[in-house]
């Protein structure tokens, strides 16, 4: 995402006529209204998406790759039209060569940790990560550190919620590879990745991109961005669970092993070895998500026909008004967990109110049909560098208006009378 | 999606107890005995120090950081089994556990089968954290302290010294 992007055309979003797209949303939970604001861990799904994944289940299912009969080629279509697909929505440019279908986000990092990480790193060479990341883009290189004897350098974050790039230089000198997330779940933080990608490849790194929570809620292009990796995940973009995705430079993905062995992924098999096929397939072992992937095209449809600019200033207006509401009804009460601004922030607000534990707020909120996530995100690091073991979430999507933000104030107006 | 609920799980002892922890502190290591208990999903933590002297439990102490429900559960603990003997004390946490095990639907018809041999009247002030049940992801927040309790009676008796003292719920 560029600057000229976000100034190119915005068109205000019609929440209502939006809603009605998601049946859970218009019609409610046991027939009640709720507000949902835990996007950023599981988006919604509209009932296009269901349709696409039923009408594939009804009519065209078959298994990939292997069938001559005219069903079989037909759901071979169907999967390989949502490579072409996802690769367009994120900037590929060899889509049907460099989307890798995996089961969610994290697969697609442990693929890079396992395929390229296992046979590219050794002892001693050094792994770049920021302290705000999501432990899917941690535990990985986590684990290398443990089982290769690799160096794990971390980026800092600033008292500001942004990251501290002051040493950058010195921390990616020497690195072979830098993971970095596009935005932070718990801070709704966006990095300034083109500048770390463009410190990291100077240095000589290969950069990992973990998109899961930006490529839902902005226009993302690959080659804007600069990686060699990007990590994506289905079900935070109004696609399927089940579903993730892995973007990688097609030069980069051929010179790598496989990861999961098995059916699909190889060219010969005899006792003495294996010839692994071509990429993508030979990192798709066992039979792949199909129906997923049908959702997922459904989904990203869905999404470019709202448009990816619109969706992130509608998460911009929504984020900056709900974060005014929060300082105006409870001022000093409220301790707003992010950057104050919305130029490098997506719509998740990490918030405390008084000193009520983030499980109570989720309580007494749940009472009033409002749904926040509360505990540590996967983020551990990240918790204790704000010095907590767990914060409140609201996260926003293109499904949320005004109405759900004061829905959120109203409810944690009653837990601070419940617990006053 | 009850409208009652939350004042059942808030209630004022519970509130209380969470704001004006009783028996909160710890104790020298040995003669007491200590042990933690984490939920490491939301980061609850509960420590809690045990002096017995003669089979009874002379004193109670309680460290630690989270929920109210599992703070509060944790203080209204230390208040009933302080000054019991260990006998006494396992049998309080059997009968909680009862209470945190009854069905909602059972809590609703509040008929005398429904509290399972329970003696209520035994119980006290803990009868207040009944509500939780209705609020099944809680149930672990209300017995988490009661968790580490039952280990550090255990150890006082001898029945497991290899056993590690960490609890995760």
């Amino acid at each position: 995402m560029t600057d000229t992007d976000i100034a190119t055309t915005k068109t205000q979003l019609d929440v209502e006529h939006i809603k009605q797209d998601f049946p859970l949303l218009s019609k409610g939970f046991h027939g009640e209204s709720i507000a949902y604001l835990d996007s950023a861990a599981s988006s919604q799904r509209p009932t296009c998406v269901i349709d696409a994944m039923s009408g594939y289940y009804n009519y065209s299912h078959a298994n990939v790759h292997r069938g001559v009969y005219k069903l079989a080629e037909e759901a071979d279509r169907l999967y390989e039209n949502a490579r072409i697909t996802t690769g367009k929505f994120v900037g590929a440019p060899d889509p049907a060569r460099e989307i890798v279908f995996t089961k969610n986000a994290t697969e697609a990092i442990n693929l890079i940790a396992y395929s390229w990480g296992m046979h590219r790193l050794s002892e001693g060479d050094v792994v770049v990560v920021t302290e705000i990341e999501h432990h899917a883009n941690l535990v990985p290189w986590i684990m290398l550190h443990k089982e290769r004897g690799i160096e794990l350098r971390v980026i800092p974050m600033r008292d500001d919620y942004l990251l501290d790039l002051d040493n950058l230089e010195e921390i990616v000198d020497g690195a072979k590879l830098v993971a970095c997330t596009l935005m932070s779940n718990v801070l709704g933080t966006i990095p300034p990745f083109k500048k770390i990608a463009d410190a990291a490849h100077s240095a000589g790194a290969i950069v990992v991109a973990d998109g899961a929570q930006l490529v839902p809620h902005a226009h993302v292009d690959v080659k804007e961005l600069d990686c060699d990796f990007l990590a994506f995940s289905g079900h935070k973009m109004l696609g399927p669970t089940g579903i993730g995705v892995l973007w990688g430079k097609a030069e980069l993905l051929d010179s790598i092993p496989p990861f999961i062995g098995g059916g699909g992924m190889i060219l010969d098999v005899k006792f003495e070895g294996i010839v692994p096929a071509e990429i993508p397939t030979r990192f798709e072992a066992g039979t792949p998500p199909i129906a997923e992937a049908v959702g997922l095209t459904a989904a990203i449809e869905y999404l470019d026909n709202i448009g990816m600019n619109n969706i992130f200033h509608h998460d911009a207006e929504l984020t900056a008004y709900t974060i005014d509401s929060l300082k105006n009804t409870f001022g000093r009460d409220i301790t707003i967990m992010g950057p104050d601004t919305t130029e490098n922030r997506g719509g998740v607000i990490s918030l405390a109110l008084k000193d009520i534990h983030p499980h109570d707020l989720a309580q007494v909120l749940d009472e009033s049909n409002v749904c926040i996530r509360a505990g540590h995100h996967c983020a551990k690091p990240l918790m204790r560098r704000l010095g907590t073991s767990a914060t409140a979430r609201a996260s926003f999507y293109l499904y949320n208006d005004t109405s759900d933000a004061d829905r959120l104030i109203e409810a944690l107006s009653k837990a601070a009378s419940i617990f006053g | 999606m009850s409208s009652s609920g939350l004042e059942d799980l808030y209630r004022e002892i519970i509130l209380d107890h969470y704001r004006n922890p009783r028996n909160r502190g710890s104790m020298e290591v040995p003669p007491s005995q200590r042990v933690e208990a984490y939920n490491p999903l939301c980061g609850d933590e509960v420590i809690v120090y045990l002096l017995e002297k003669n089979g009874v439990l002379e004193d109670v102490r309680i460290e630690g950081q989270g929920c109210s429900i599992s703070q509060s559960s944790a203080s209204l603990m230390s208040a009933a089994v302080k000054g019991k003997t260990i006998e006494e004390t396992r049998q309080i946490i059997s009968d909680f556990k009862k209470l945190m095990s009854i069905h909602e639907s059972k809590l609703e018809d509040g008929t005398d089968d429904a509290q399972m041999d329970i003696d209520m009247d035994a119980m006290g002030e803990l009868a207040a954290l009944q509500g939780v049940v209705r609020f099944p992801v809680r149930i672990k927040c209300a017995i988490l302290a009661w968790n580490a309790l039952a280990q550090g009676l255990d150890e006082i008796s001898g029945s497991s010294p290899d056993e590690p003292r960490q609890v995760e719920k």
